[in-house]
């Protein structure tokens, strides 16, 4: 099948290391910097809060959203991880998802109202969705590196690349889903494109919406562990280091603490797509 | 005064309505050139004029266009030739914002799913109108609750839509088009996903809440008894165009082709011709002064068994039977005595509805008197022939 060789990893290489990193650093750098700085702010608030006072407030916020069920599992789980000496750990990966999920949604919610509304800018959207959730996500971590270095901006980065589609799919699909007959009614009546989509899209839509902010919560979760192959630190290079000692117990143990974590940060924010 | 004028009003949905345009004003029909080029007709060069204070209603079976049609006035679909005059502005070269300006202020809509904001209650649908418009929160939902008094919801403003019946929530879309203030309200098959009973009760209601309001209504809908019951005036709508305007009777009376007699072959008459419509001129009066020896003579030669009588002003004054005639000339009793007044009344305008019972009863025909005037007389065959054939010509009707 080698009629003619195609030089794409030579072209791509002499493109980043002569191009994209001299020219474009400046710009890389002070992202990098934005980033470290947001996402060093929220581990040192999750660390330097007592464990206790999260735990708390984490029990009442399932008590309020999902009920006693959840509460008395996120107060066993927290006690687990606490008790397991994982509780840094925990809070440097929850922080990471945090902020890699608010920036998801940051960019993915208005992308998805965008495309919703305009047909030309869902057809060029779709392809790069796609494009974001089938690349395998190692692929990625190694630009990631270049760019943004090792620890936690490239994870972050990685994370926002791995979830931030289904926040732009599932709030396109809810806009979408809202019956024409309301948006004809609206439109009716004179409401501006603004007040249909104040007033009667996005409230219609926000079931969807939160859904879609569940999976990339999800999604972010899981790469977050991934990306502790690029030096992001939390539960993710607990279980890295469990692997490379072959440390069976202390594998078993940050995956169980991820488990926690999941189930808590997942009923809450279906919880919430629920009340919505 | 002409409160909507459509004039010429084009829609052609498809990848060139320009060309297809050009098709149609060569008089190319609607068929062929969705063979030819793929593109649907939806409306066909249309004018009609709504004046102010009428119901007009545009009847058609699906796919007539009917729907597009009425889009097409608040530009929810937008025209691709034609103009469409709101109190003499054209809707179709209005800017965005007088556009907008126009939906709010001039013209509200009744939609046939109802198209309530499902996240909101009976109260904040009703005011959306308003809100939209920037009316503050307690003058809105004063005027919305008055609108839902109107419409007989009072009570339901905290419910959710999804929370009443479909006759309900009609009546929410009903009353949130009523709270703008429009002059003009367009409905589109408002009724039609209503049950029968609910329709009707509706249906009576419009009618009601327009004698009060006096709104200008251009009302769709595929149920041909609802067009009669309702509109001022009819338009009928076949394959994008209009095929007859004209009130319920001349509709009914004078087809103005094959597919409307045919339409309306089935149409329940009696509840649209009135006693006028089916009344003959009796065949013979007898006039106060003749005499009962005149009256057996015209009774004899016209081959009937009794025969009205009537003054010289035509004021009716009772039925005559041939064997009070022959008593009263043989016993000489005046014509005054024998004269029978147990005949039943009725007015011109009376339905024929009203009528069909008593004629069931009554041995001699109705009479049908206005200001004491004799108008005509309705007989059992004539009420028949009505509803089976719509107004009659004048014929001699013996009894």
């Amino acid at each position: 099948m080698n009629y003619f060789y195609f030089p794409l990893e030579d072209w791509t290489n002499h493109f980043v290391n002569e191009w994209l990193l001299p020219v474009m650093s400046g710009f890389f750098n002070s992202i990098s910097t934005v980033l470290r700085a947001f996402i060093e702010g929220v581990t040192n608030l999750l660390v330097v809060v007592p464990p206790e006072i999260i735990m708390i407030l984490l029990v009442l916020l399932s008590w309020k959203i999902a009920g006693k069920g959840l509460a008395l599992f996120t107060l066993i789980g927290c006690i687990f991880i606490g008790s397991v000496n994982l509780w840094e750990a925990a809070m440097q990966t929850v922080s990471i998802v945090l902020v890699s999920t608010f920036l998801s949604i940051l960019i993915g919610v208005p992308l998805g109202i965008l495309s919703a509304t305009n047909k030309v800018i869902e057809r060029m959207m779709r392809p790069i969705l796609d494009f974001m959730q089938t690349l395998p996500s190692f692929v990625y971590l190694i630009p990631a590196i270049l760019l943004f270095g090792l620890g936690g901006v490239p994870a972050v980065i990685a994370t926002f690349v791995f979830a931030t589609p289904p926040a732009v799919r599932m709030t396109n699909l809810g806009i979408r889903q809202v019956p024409s007959d309301v948006v004809e009614a609206s439109r009716a009546f004179g409401s501006t494109s603004r007040q249909l989509l104040l007033k009667v899209q996005l409230p219609l839509a926000l079931p969807t919406i939160m859904a879609g902010v569940n999976q990339t919560m999800m999604l972010a979760l899981s790469m977050a562990v991934i990306a502790s192959m690029i030096g992001a630190p939390g539960l993710g290079s607990t279980v890295l280091s469990g692997i490379s000692r072959v440390n069976v117990g202390l594998g078993l143990t940050g995956g169980l603490a991820i488990v926690v974590l999941a189930i808590i940060l997942d009923r809450i924010t279906q919880g919430l797509a629920k009340k919505a | 005064m002409n409160k909507i004028e459509v004039t010429d009003l084009t829609k052609i949905f498809g990848s060139h309505p320009k060309q297809g345009l050009k098709s149609l004003k060569n008089g190319e029909q609607k068929a062929d050139i969705l063979k030819k080029t793929g593109m649907t007709v939806g409306v066909n060069q249309t004018s009609f004029s709504v004046q102010a204070g009428e119901i007009f209603v545009i009847m058609g079976l699906s796919g007539s266009g009917k729907s597009t049609l009425i889009r097409l006035v608040n530009r929810l679909i937008e025209p691709t030739d034609g103009e469409i005059l709101i109190d003499g502005e054209d809707i179709t070269k209005m800017d965005k914002n007088t556009l907008i300006e126009t939906r709010r202020k001039k013209l509200a809509m009744v939609f046939q799913q109802f198209g309530l904001l499902p996240h909101r209650t009976v109260l904040t649908n009703v005011a959306y109108g308003l809100e939209i418009q920037g009316v503050d929160k307690a003058e809105r939902e004063k005027k919305a609750l008055k609108s839902i008094e109107d419409v007989g919801l009072k009570g339901y403003e905290a419910s959710y839509p999804n929370q009443l019946s479909g006759g309900m929530q009609q009546r929410v879309g009903l009353a949130r088009a009523l709270a703008n203030d429009s002059d003009i309200l367009l409905m589109d098959e408002a009724f039609s996903a209503l049950d029968p009973l609910i329709r009707k009760e509706m249906q009576d209601e419009l009618l009601d809440l327009q004698n009060k309001l006096g709104k200008t209504i251009l009302f769709i809908t595929h149920d041909l008894d609802e067009a009669l019951k309702l509109g001022d005036r009819i338009a009928i709508m076949k394959d994008g165009e209009i095929v007859q305007v004209g009130t319920a009777e001349e509709i009914l009376e004078n087809p103005a082709n094959e597919y409307v007699s045919n339409f309306v072959k089935d149409v329940d008459r009696s509840k649209v011709l009135e006693a006028s419509h089916v009344m003959k001129k009796p065949g013979v009066l007898l006039s106060y002064k003749d005499g009962p020896r005149m009256a057996v003579r015209k009774m004899e030669e016209a081959g009937v068994s009794s025969i009205f009588v009537v003054d010289k002003e035509n004021n009716f004054k009772g039925l005559l039977t041939i064997d009070d005639a022959i008593k009263a000339y043989k016993e000489n009793i005046p014509m005054e005595d024998v004269l029978l007044d147990t005949v039943h009344f009725a007015s011109p305008t009376t339905p024929l509805n009203d009528l069909i019972g008593i004629a069931a009863e009554t041995k001699y025909p109705i009479v049908v008197v206005e200001d004491g005037k004799l108008k005509g007389i309705i007989s059992r065959v004539s009420i028949l022939s009505g509803l089976v054939l719509g107004k009659e010509k004048d014929e001699v009707v013996s009894s």
